[in-house]
């Protein structure tokens, strides 16, 4: 007779997946439940109490105009930061694909900035970029007042847009790279023998098949735009000039930490959540429609 | 034999119990002070605890720099929630009105009565414990890094346009700032306009010219003041600034544009600043080789009669729920900051002035203010005590007042950048700042300063 050990289905799945269910629970779904809880109360910063408020921090919030600049500042800094990145790497990775001399070097070297942190980049950059002192005294030698992102918001926005495409070109630059990699050679020289140019390749050929990888980047620059951009803000612009580099993610930190109004920065990590739940939604719903899975 | 074993037995119970009681005996009662200066200053701090540490046997305090004012609150409150809060902690002034309603201190003159010492809180320059004590002007907490305003000047370049005095009236200002324009100074006058400059542009001067910041005695007299510095002097002020630096008399220097102003006037670039007395030292140290500087008190428009400069910087706060061995040692150790020959230590190795009057005294016999590097800086008391505190020159506390600071800073650069008028940048300020009073005033219902 043949014995056989059995366990329950159930019980054998659920003790697998405690470990990572308690994980997730203790990181993610406990913290995210007092945000939720914060943001419906009004918090005494010392945790001498709470009152119940119901939707009334969101209805502050979101009749606060500066709210809605910071909105608007936000996409503005996704948006251009985002089509910067994915376009130089997009670029960088086709030359480095081409097999010209010195690729291997790019392959090595464009990483590197990903690697670097926020506020250390930011202090770079912010050196770089001072109208006075940096590289744009120079520029602004030639054109008095050209530069000046301490009172032209727009100069402030173009500075940690800058920065911050800086950072995510080295990241996108790899997969990038690593998806023209994956289309088959044979391809490109049939194309070739037919007697299409360079040009004609990347866009009937190339940029198709990595359409999946465009797409997963897109994805996640928005994200990382929203919520990486905290150190570069901080360092560079600190949310200024009047208001005008003031991020989402940025003012969070500075109605929570700065001005102890926990309830208020709860409620705005809430939103700010939700929106990119949502844009994120959107990207799938009508983006994704136009990838082409291999 | 008996005796022997006997003498080795008591040898060794000996040894046990010295070896027992020496460490009892020797182990202070350590407890924690978090502060918020570093740098220079935090290594300054390093040595005072050291001095503390060295000058008794019975209680270790173990110093720490959390990095910056604003970190040292937040760390504090969040360990303070987590029930592992320092035993004593240094809150910058505009933090006094958040700690007075947190409920998470112990009041410093009870603590000091509490365990023997007699401190004489009349001692304390009115300005100073003004600001910080109830509106009943019991002491909370314990003044310790002070500063108040100054103006720097540059005597070489006012020799040029014939001046060998400091200017002591706005419409003085004006006029050299026009001469030393037309002398060929690029940069007659650096102001910078982030939520920093609050401070001596807006806190400073409606206090010395009697004007307030914001209703119910700025503050002191309720949650529910609102500010209104859109209908005083300051609306002038602003509306001169703005007029100054478009005629380029006045330019903005901050570290984002490449240079702060206390750089720019160290190296001569600009003529004239106004900044703390505690970057008296900086300047000292980095000024360009030879040139002839100078302080003065900050200006005031003709026909001002003039009141007090307000205090700047940080006091000591002992926090709840500590043990009563806890409260000794920080007891011992406010007093050994209050004691004058700390006050010595303290401002010959920083820039910041003694808080009390027999600090001060003693610090004039001991002839600091008449040597050189330090010559200038009792300007700043006579600042803080040109008059007795009025009713809204005592101080400013209002609830948030870092973020109303940040709005300051905000309405300033739209002002600057011709996005909108003087009176309109700074109705925006009032309204926006009502907004942040009324939520902290809602935070905390049916709660009243002391």
């Amino acid at each position: 007779m043949e014995k056989r050990v059995t366990f329950s289905k159930w019980t054998i799945g659920i003790l697998f997946a405690v470990p990572q269910l308690f994980l997730i629970f203790t990181f993610f779904y406990w913290p995210a439940g007092q945000a939720v809880y914060w943001s419906l109360t009004l918090q005494q910063p010392w945790g001498g109490g709470n009152i119940w408020v119901g939707l009334d921090n969101f209805r502050s919030i979101l009749s606060n105009a500066s709210y809605w600049d910071s909105i608007t500042a936000s996409m503005i800094f996704a948006g251009i930061s985002t089509g910067l990145a994915m376009t130089i790497a997009l670029v960088l990775a086709a030359l480095t694909d081409r097999q010209l001399a010195g690729s291997w070097l790019y392959r090595v070297v464009l990483i590197w900035p990903y690697g670097i942190a926020a506020p250390a980049l930011a202090l770079a950059f912010r050196f770089i970029l001072a109208p006075e002192a940096g590289f744009m005294a120079v520029v602004n030698q030639a054109w008095p007042g050209f530069w000046d992102p301490g009172l032209d918001g727009a100069d402030a926005m173009a500075s940690i847009i800058i920065a911050f495409s800086w950072k995510y070109v080295g990241y996108n630059f790899i997969f990038f790279l690593a998806a023209f990699q994956a289309i088959p050679r044979s391809l490109i020289e049939a194309a070739a023998m037919d007697g299409s140019g360079v040009i004609r390749r990347f866009w009937d050929i190339q940029f198709p098949l990595i359409t999946p990888t465009i797409f997963f980047l897109l994805v996640i620059n928005i994200t990382e735009s929203f919520q990486d951009s905290f150190g570069i803000v901080d360092i560079m612009t600190a949310g200024g000039p009047a208001n005008a580099t003031n991020l989402m993610v940025y003012k969070i930190y500075s109605d929570g930490f700065k001005g102890l109004d926990y309830s208020g920065a709860a409620a705005q990590s809430i939103i700010l959540m939700l929106l990119i739940i949502a844009l994120t939604i959107v990207q799938f719903r009508f983006i994704e429609r136009r990838v082409h899975y291999r | 034999m008996t005796i022997i074993k006997r003498g080795f037995a008591a040898l060794a119970a000996g040894a046990l119990s010295t070896a027992l009681a020496v460490p009892a005996f020797a182990e202070p009662v350590k407890f924690d002070f978090w502060f918020g200066l570093s740098g220079d200053l935090a290594r300054v701090v390093d040595t005072l605890c050291k001095n503390f540490n060295d000058s008794q046997k019975d209680y270790e305090v173990v110093c720490t720099s959390q990095g910056n004012y604003d970190a040292t609150l937040q760390n504090t409150i969040a360990a303070f929630r987590a029930g592992k809060q320092p035993t004593v902690v240094q809150v910058y002034d505009v933090g006094t009105a958040t700690m007075m309603l947190s409920g998470a201190y112990k009041p410093a003159d009870k603590l000091m009565e509490e365990n023997g010492y007699k401190i004489d809180y009349s001692d304390y320059f009115p300005g100073i414990a003004r600001y910080y004590a109830t509106s009943k002007g019991e002491m909370l907490s314990f003044p310790f890094n002070s500063s108040t305003p100054l103006m720097y000047w540059n005597k070489d370049a006012f020799a040029k346009i014939g001046k060998t005095e400091a200017p002591k009236t706005w419409e003085d200002v004006a006029a050299d700032l026009q001469a030393l324009k037309d002398a060929g100074y690029d940069c007659p006058m650096a102001i910078n306009i982030s939520a920093n400059e609050s401070w001596q542009l807006m806190e400073q001067f409606s206090a010395l010219h009697n004007q307030p910041v914001a209703t119910k005695n700025n503050g002191y007299d309720g949650l529910d003041a609102r500010l209104e510095v859109n209908k005083t002097k300051f609306v002038q002020y602003v509306t001169d600034l703005k007029k100054w630096y478009d005629a380029g008399l006045v330019k903005i220097k901050s570290k984002d544009l490449g240079q702060d102003m206390v750089q720019a006037f160290a190296t001569g670039t600009c003529q004239l600043i106004l900044t703390s007395v505690g970057d008296h030292g900086t300047v000292g140290r980095t000024q360009k080789e030879g040139m002839n500087w100078d302080v003065a008190e900050l200006p005031v428009y003709a026909g001002t009669e003039r009141k007090n400069s307000l205090v700047g910087g940080a006091s000591l706060w002992v926090l709840s729920g500590k043990s009563d061995a806890e409260y000794k040692g920080a007891a011992a150790f406010l007093n050994f900051i209050h004691d004058p020959k700390t006050a010595l230590f303290w401002s010959t190795n920083t820039g910041y002035i003694p808080v009390t009057k027999s600090g001060f005294d003693f610090m004039k016999s001991n002839g600091f203010y008449d040597k050189a590097p330090f010559k200038g800086r009792e300007v700043a008391i006579a600042s803080l005590t040109a008059s007795e505190p009025t009713e809204i020159t005592r101080g400013v506390r209002l609830g948030n007042f870092t973020q109303i600071r940040a709005e300051f800073g905000t309405q300033m650069q739209a002002i600057f950048a011709n996005k909108v008028s003087v009176q309109e940048g700074l109705d925006a300020l009032v309204k926006n700042g009502d907004a942040i009073l009324d939520r902290f005033q809602q935070t905390y219902p049916g709660k009243t300063l002391p």
